[in-house]
């Protein structure tokens, strides 16, 4: 496009728009966030109205540790995107990698609880209403870690190519932003789940 | 402007094969060809749910009528209301905001071409998934049925038990698909209506269509996503075993009631909005005056987007809420009138002292205000709960919705159809035959729906198959039915009039209208970068401030 402008009479030139990325990561965040909300209230609707066991109270166990993995995979995304805006690029890749191995870490964590429930309590999605929720609830936030972790993995193949600069900064903010949207809805998915649902 | 115009070399049109034609159309990512796409699968889809709608007046005709199966009767009005929301008037909503919102604001494109095109497909693609379940409904069985539980599928009766074979999966899976689809665009249309505005187009200067459209995404972002929620749910339960709608396990019939009118009653207003904005840009330039109350318009349409995200649960008020609930839904419902009235009253005092210009898309534009009006009042009507306890499952509330789509948002659509087709096709429309259409529409639509309201106060009940002679009803539904032939005629005059102008038509040339948004500045059709230089407004009305220097809208912002 050419780089002269055409004016309209009295126009003033100073211009500033937000970022197309962040926009539109907000807007999927928002969407996001209404999808998450009707599971959430699906599970606290149906809380105490199964049927018959197991209860939540009966086998869930509280995950802390898996817990402080996801929250602190914010803290190294964070840096991790702060260190490539000034161009540390082995540091970004190393918090990077520790970013995912902790969003691993999260994941191996969930399956070992899914593992626990399906083969020593025999609670499966079709058991009663607490395992229809109780699945559909953690494995949407467990399918958006996986998410996550593709695209941090997509990532972290393109810093070991070199690829990865100043340049590609914004995208990961963007990213980083995505990321950050998982941990705030484990807090939530958490609190519902294995304080208030207990 | 005729600066306004540069040479690339090979972007000239000229004939190519028409296997790169349909090549280009097939993998184009480029916001005005998706935008006419979208346009042209929604009247495909129109078509195909105008012949659903009269198979079913057609049987409703007389009473004792055995035109078709009940079964057939039954997948008629599912697959009419399912095809008309969702692939109809949502495409051509999202066509228009896609073809439209970039040119007004000064843009190239939309913010991310791909995913617009991405978007497309799966809007498109779901709806052949809908209409593969006449062929695939039994899982290939031989013949194959089409999903037959109502456009809300109402659990218990999506559930395995009432819906086997795959037909309300495909159901499922369209809705789903198509509103990954939706929300694809609504993103689209957010990132570009906020990012990418030429100079000086600050969002107190957007034209009104551009914001109405900035609400509208937002409320696709709140409104789709619970539905597709829903249907995550409800494959669960079929797939997998899941007892979410499973009356038997101890789960909840109503709560599916709920998540489905979460989404089902902010998508009337993400239906109407874009209306709302068609209105706010054709009636100010066909009355010769700018619109009324600017700012007003804004908060009211902010405001409906708040207020109608808290008004679903008037869908139910026959399910037995309790008196709280019914009261605070009343009472939201009818809130919700104040804005929309607010919109009303600034139409007309733009009108009021303009020069108005009765051109065909005025003509619908005018259509449109008394239609809807009458339409939010028996909207009012049945906020009341009690009123909407004794008329609820009737054809009152068929009529009372169909006036809002066909009155309100089909009339809207018409218009945007005659006042922005010379800018996508460079050829004007035939007004002879746009009259013609709008009186004939004007009379079925009158004939079909105000005397649909009749039957409905005299009880006859929605989405029977037929009915007992000597109600009262008989003469009503026959008159009901012709009006809804003189509305398929209307509709095939209006096709005829699209495909005999765009050979035909009067050239348009960049500015038919005299109108002020920037999409007039360019070209008709617009060349396919849009603006050869960025422009740079300075008010509301920026190809005011080029016609008229001595007196430019700038002055007075």
């Amino acid at each position: 496009m050419s780089a002269a402008t055409t004016s309209f009479p009295n126009a003033s030139p100073a211009w500033d728009l937000p970022s197309r990325g962040k926009v539109a990561m907000a807007g999927l965040i928002i969407a996001e966030s209404a999808i998450f909300t009707i599971f959430v209230v699906a599970y606290l609707f149906y809380l105490g109205k199964s049927l018959t066991g197991p209860t939540p109270r009966e086998v869930l166990e509280t995950p802390i540790f898996y817990t402080i993995c996801l929250l602190s995979s914010s803290l190294t995304i964070h840096f991790a995107a702060k260190s490539l805006e000034r161009d540390y690029t082995r540091l970004f890749l190393g918090l990077w990698l520790l970013t995912i191995a902790l969003g691993g870490a999260f994941l191996y964590g969930t399956a070992q609880e899914w593992h626990r429930l399906i083969f020593e309590h025999g609670l499966t999605i079709s058991t009663n209403l607490f395992g229809t929720t109780y699945y559909s609830l953690v494995g949407l936030h467990a399918f958006h870690v996986t998410a996550g972790l593709i695209m941090l993995l997509a990532v972290a193949i393109c810093g070991f190519a070199g690829h990865m600069g100043v340049s590609q900064s914004s995208r990961v903010a963007v990213l980083s932003m995505y990321w950050h949207f998982v941990d705030v809805v484990w807090v939530v998915v958490f609190t519902v789940v294995y304080v208030l649902g207990r | 402007m005729s600066s306004n115009a540069i040479t690339i070399p090979g972007a000239q049109i000229e004939a190519r094969p028409w296997v790169d034609e349909l090549h280009l159309w097939l993998t184009t990512v480029d916001h005005k060809r998706l935008g006419i796409l979208y346009i042209l699968s929604a009247l495909l889809f129109l078509l195909i749910g105008g012949v659903e709608a009269l198979i079913i007046r057609i049987q409703l005709m007389h009473s004792h009528n055995n035109f078709v199966s009940p079964e057939v009767f039954n997948r008629m009005f599912t697959m009419h209301g399912t095809t008309m929301i969702f692939f109809v008037a949502m495409p051509v909503l999202f066509g228009f905001a896609n073809y439209l919102a970039p040119l007004m604001i000064g843009a190239r494109d939309m913010a991310f071409p791909r995913l617009n095109a991405f978007s497309f497909w799966l809007s498109f693609l779901g709806g052949l998934l809908l209409y593969f379940s006449f062929l695939g409904g039994s899982g290939l069985y031989g013949a194959g049925s089409a999903p037959d539980v109502g456009w809300w599928s109402y659990a218990p009766l999506g559930a395995r038990a009432f819906s086997p074979g795959h037909s309300s999966d495909y159901w499922t899976l369209a809705l789903l698909v198509s509103g990954f689809g939706s929300i694809g665009t609504a993103i689209n249309i957010i990132a570009t209506i906020l990012c990418l505005r030429c100079p000086g187009m600050k969002i107190n200067r957007m034209p009104l269509l551009v914001w109405m459209n900035l609400v509208m995404a937002g409320m696709v972002l709140l409104a789709i996503t619970p539905l597709s929620a829903a249907q995550i749910m409800l494959l669960i339960d079929r797939y997998l075993g899941g007892h979410f709608f499973d009356t038997q396990a101890g789960g909840s019939a109503v709560l599916w009631m709920h998540f489905f009118w979460i989404f089902g009653h902010p998508e009337v207003y993400v239906l109407i909005i874009p209306c709302f904005a068609f209105m706010s840009e054709i009636i100010p330039v066909f009355s010769r005056k700018p619109i009324f109350g600017y700012p007003v318009m804004v908060a009211a349409t902010v405001c409906i987007g708040f207020v109608s995200m808290s008004v679903w649960a008037h869908h139910m008020f026959t399910i037995g809420m309790n008196s709280y609930a019914n009261s605070f839904f009343t009472l939201t419902t009818m809130a919700v009138g104040v804005p929309t009235g607010i919109k009303i009253f600034n139409w007309i005092g733009t009108m009021w002292g303009g020069r108005i210009q009765f051109k065909t898309p005025m003509l619908f534009s005018i259509g449109f205000l008394f239609q809807f009006l009458i339409a939010g009042l028996t909207g009012i009507m049945m906020a009341a709960s009690p009123f909407d306890w004794q008329l609820s499952l009737s054809y009152f509330v068929v009529a009372h919705f169909h006036y809002v789509i066909v009155g309100g948002i089909l009339f809207a659509l018409f218009a945007a159809f005659y006042y922005w087709y010379p800018k996508m096709t460079g050829r004007m429309l035939s007004e002879r035959l746009g009259k013609c259409h709008f009186w004939l529409f004007l009379i079925g639509f009158h004939l079909t729906f105000d005397v649909m309201h009749i039957p409905g106060v005299l009880g006859m009940p929605r989405r029977i198959y037929t009915y007992e002679p000597g109600r009262g009803w008989d003469t009503l539904n026959l008159i009901v039915t012709i009006g809804a032939f003189i509305q398929a005629l209307a509709i095939l005059v209006f096709l005829a009039n699209l495909v005999i102008s765009y050979f035909k038509g009067a050239q348009a040339g960049n500015d038919p209208w005299d109108a002020w948004t920037l999409e007039w500045s360019i070209g008709s059709p617009p060349p396919v970068y849009n603006f050869a230089t960025v422009p740079t407004v300075a008010s509301r009305r920026p190809l005011w401030d080029l016609k008229h220097p001595e007196d430019p809208d700038s002055h007075y912002e």
